[in-house]
């Protein structure tokens, strides 16, 4: 176990070094979102209190902590979930130069450059495969028939599912086995072309092939989108992500508060704080 | 597993990307105004027909209690009814005939729906689609031919009791109320997750238990509204009372005898030319809706107050 807190991002991004090396990769350290300082509430209980964190251009980053401590809250802050189920955000969220909750922002607009795959595979179930693909594109108002096209072939390239669907791409979506169905969910998700994707726990319902294969996927797919991946499982986020972000619940065990953040390599090899040494370590969670 | 294969040279990718992201922004900032327009259109005509819809009933109270205010007194709900002509007296016979039939309907239809319903959800297959089709075309059957069942069946010549009687119109307004029941409580018992009636057996639990302790005390509050709602529309009914009930001008508390009911005083009341009549119908009519109102918020209440205890 290595004790260099310094240890450059650059150097401690485990999974797939070669990327880094991609010409033009210089951006690391830009920010494709950053929240300054947000809190999200539910009525009078506010879920997780204050947060300033970025998610790096073209990385992933991971974010991690015990159930109930506001990881997916913070992720679903980020394209406007909450807008429909009552939540209420404060503090500043950017996506790029767009601010998300600025009063003339529109929740569709952020929704088409920030994507979102959910926990469990969700393809509209009255669909093809082909238009599952294309959804986002429809409702975004692209008709063109070679663009839809195109579009939807190279997002299941993407997504590593076109092989496997390109001679079926009419049959229902939900006649694909699990982890193809959240793969098709990644494609439909990609096919919008977004800077960022969200992922809130997409391998819990997989078993552990078709994880593997999220993973993989993943881990390629941030080359050209910046990914916020909420996980409870510890490895996962050390094989795929370039930087962790750690949750807890504040003293108050109401309301959960990022606690540390940094290059994963850090995160789980020389955390600064004691909290997060305990939860990484398996002390507790 | 095979190995995937994925897009080969990740630059010439970024740039076909670029190029379908500016596509994509593009058309989406242009079909966004269309798009706000047509959700505004379509939310707009929703609180058009929200509107359309409460208009009438709202319309229907306030005329209601506007010409029915004014002949409410302690005495109205207390007296029974005067002859014709003679001033005063009150509905207080109606109101307890109309409980007494209500309560006794209730008393046949809840038990035997909310088995129904149980059937409905514990078994699968032949007979359960057929009764479920059966509560339907229930639902649909005119209340006066459930008027006319309940004659022939309990009072005309012939039949099991032989005269009017209060019985006969719970036994009507029973059969009215089961459909309702059995639907409502159907969709109670199912919205009972399947996981608890498994976790259930899975301790060893006999089913008949599993069914009392998860099944019915999850469904207690959707079961309690079903039920208080179907109540509410059964006192309301005439038509099946008309045939098997007949009406009393006495105080009359043995359902075995014709009784009056609420909703048979505002029929034969309000038919009558004289004001003092049609004054009150336009009362009775005020005490049912009133007496459907506190049934329809205490249905809300109940069921709220289950489901904070389940919490």
């Amino acid at each position: 176990m290595t004790i260099d807190i310094t240890t450059s991002a650059e150097m401690s991004s485990g999974t797939d070094p070669q990327r880094h090396d991609r010409p033009g990769a210089t951006s690391d350290m830009t920010a494709a979102v950053s929240l300054r300082g947000v809190n999200v509430s539910f009525g009078k209980h506010t879920v997780v209190r204050d947060v300033t964190l970025d998610l790096a251009r073209n990385r992933v980053t991971a974010l991690v902590g015990p159930s109930g401590c506001g990881k997916t809250t913070i992720l679903r802050a980020i394209n406007r979930l909450h807008d429909d189920t009552g939540g209420k955000v404060t503090g500043q969220v950017l996506v790029g130069d767009l601010d998300v909750y600025a009063r003339d922002t529109q929740a569709e607009l952020v929704r088409s450059r920030v994507g979102m795959v959910f926990q469990r595979p969700n393809p509209f179930p009255t669909m093809s495969i082909f238009d599952n693909v294309v959804a986002g594109l429809r409702l975004n108002g692209v008709r063109s028939k070679s663009v839809l096209r195109e579009a939807a072939e190279a997002a299941l390239h993407h997504a590593a599912l076109w092989d496997l669907v390109k001679d079926r791409l009419n049959s229902p979506a939900v006649k694909l086995s699990g982890g193809q169905q959240q793969r098709l969910c990644i494609a439909r998700a990609l096919a919008v072309e977004p800077e960022v994707l969200l992922m809130d726990e997409p391998c819990s319902s997989l078993d552990p092939i078709a994880t593997a294969k999220i993973e993989e996927l993943i881990t390629h797919l941030a080359t050209d989108v910046t990914i916020g991946l909420v996980t409870h499982n510890m490895f996962q986020a050390t094989r795929v992500s370039d930087y962790t972000a750690f949750f807890l619940l504040g003293e108050d065990r109401a309301t959960g508060e990022l606690v540390e953040y940094g290059p994963t390599k850090m995160i789980f090899d020389a955390p600064h704080d004691p909290r997060t040494r305990a939860y990484v370590s398996g002390e507790v969670g | 597993m095979s190995a995937t294969v994925y897009p080969t040279d990740p630059n010439t990718r970024s740039d076909t990307i670029g190029a379908r992201r500016t596509l994509v922004r593009e058309s989406a900032r242009r079909s966004l105004a269309r798009r706000r327009l047509v959700g505004r259109i379509a939310v707009g005509s929703c609180v058009v027909a929200v509107a359309i819809s409460l208009a009438p009933l709202i319309a229907l109270v306030a005329y209601t209690t506007s010409r029915g205010i004014r002949a409410i007194s302690w005495g109205f709900v207390t007296h029974i009814p005067t002859p014709p002509g003679i001033p005063g007296g009150g509905i207080s016979s109606a109101i307890v005939g109309s409980v007494i039939i209500v309560g006794l309907a209730a008393v046949i239809a809840v038990p035997v729906g909310t088995m129904c319903a149980l059937f409905l959800v514990e078994r699968r297959g032949r007979l359960a689609g057929a009764l479920r089709f059966g509560a339907d075309v229930l639902t649909g059957v005119p209340s006066i031919a459930l008027g006319i069942f309940a004659y022939a069946v309990l009072i005309g010549p012939g039949s099991l009791i032989g005269h009017f009687s209060g019985i006969a119109g719970s036994f009507a307004l029973a059969v009215l109320m089961l459909p309702i029941i059995i639907r409502a409580s159907e969709a109670a018992m199912r919205s009972v997750p399947r996981d608890l009636w498994e976790a259930g057996l899975a301790l060893g639990v006999r089913r008949s238990r599993v069914v009392r302790s998860v099944v019915l005390r999850g469904a207690l509050p959707g079961l309690v509204t079903g039920n208080l709602l179907a109540v509410a529309r059964a006192v309301g009914e005439t038509a099946p009372l008309l045939f098997t009930v007949l009406g009393a001008s006495l105080l009359v508390t043995n359902p075995l005898q014709p009784m009056g009911a609420l909703s048979l005083t505002i029929y034969s009341n309000a038919n009558q030319p004289f004001p003092a009549a049609q004054q009150i119908a336009w009362g009775t009519a005020f005490v049912l809706l009133v007496l459907v109102l506190v049934l329809s918020i205490v249905a809300r209440l109940v069921s709220a107050r289950l489901n904070r205890q389940a919490r």
